[in-house]
């Protein structure tokens, strides 16, 4: 997938990723999408209920080895 | 209009300073309003040197006592250590203490000085009870910028209107 930014938030914990994924969204416009690499497993909750709340859109959330990739689209 | 979030903090200790800081600055990244309301004990977490602040297993005995070094088994093996045996052993709080920061360090935990930096970045506004600054003989210049001074009044001009009220 396109995206315009990546974050990566690998060995952070909670709620790190959710902080760094907001500044990393303030600094994209909208529209954009913001890639976001993390390894605590409970980023894969926490994203889908940051979008929901803030009206930004998940658009992918997957794992591969270990690590949880997220794809979030400004909005 | 933006949701809102009021909490009280009132627990100086190493443990306790983290969730008022965790919620504050994640209910921010959400869109909320948040306001923190540091009283008794909680002013300790409002200090510019937060490195004193430690972590007591007595009176936490759900508290897990794990090493944070040394093989996967051996990091997993949970020390019962009586009651009784951590209140005589001299400097069993700053041996407990020195185990937490290090686990916390070992997961990738931020700090304490970390997550009121992002709180306040995301203008988490932070309220120290002026009655327990004199109580406890706290001077202003002893706390971090950025903090107002005030009373019970203002924790409900603020509480009154928010969605959400945590005591902690």
């Amino acid at each position: 997938m396109n995206f315009d930014k990546d974050l990566d938030a690998r060995g952070l914990n909670c709620p790190l990723p959710i902080l760094r994924t907001k500044k990393a969204l303030a600094e994209i416009g909208a529209g954009q999408v913001l890639k976001i690499t993390a390894t605590d497993p409970g980023a894969v909750k926490d994203m889908a209920a940051f979008a929901k709340q803030t009206g930004n859109e998940l658009l992918s959330s997957a794992e591969a080895g270990g690590e949880y990739v997220f794809f979030m689209k400004k909005k | 209009m933006s949701k809102k979030l009021a909490i009280i903090a009132t627990k100086g200790t190493l443990d306790w300073a983290y969730p008022p800081f965790i919620l504050a600055s994640t209910a921010a990244a959400l869109g909320y309003e948040v306001e923190v309301f540091f009283t008794f004990y909680g002013l300790s977490l409002l200090q510019k040197d937060v490195s004193g602040l430690k972590v007591s297993p007595l009176g936490n005995p759900a508290m897990p006592m794990k090493m944070p070094f040394g093989p996967d088994w051996f990091k997993k093996i949970n020390w019962n250590i009586p009651n009784a045996i951590m209140s005589i052993v001299p400097g069993f709080e700053n041996l407990a203490t020195v185990l937490m920061k290090q686990t916390i360090k070992n997961n990738g935990v931020a700090s304490i000085e970390e997550l009121r930096e992002l709180s306040q970045e995301a203008e988490v506004r932070f309220v120290a009870c002026q009655m327990t600054v004199e109580l406890f003989g706290f001077d202003h210049s002893q706390f971090i910028g950025g903090v107002e001074f005030a009373g019970a009044a203002k924790f409900f001009e603020f509480a009154g209107e928010a969605d959400v009220t945590l005591f902690i």
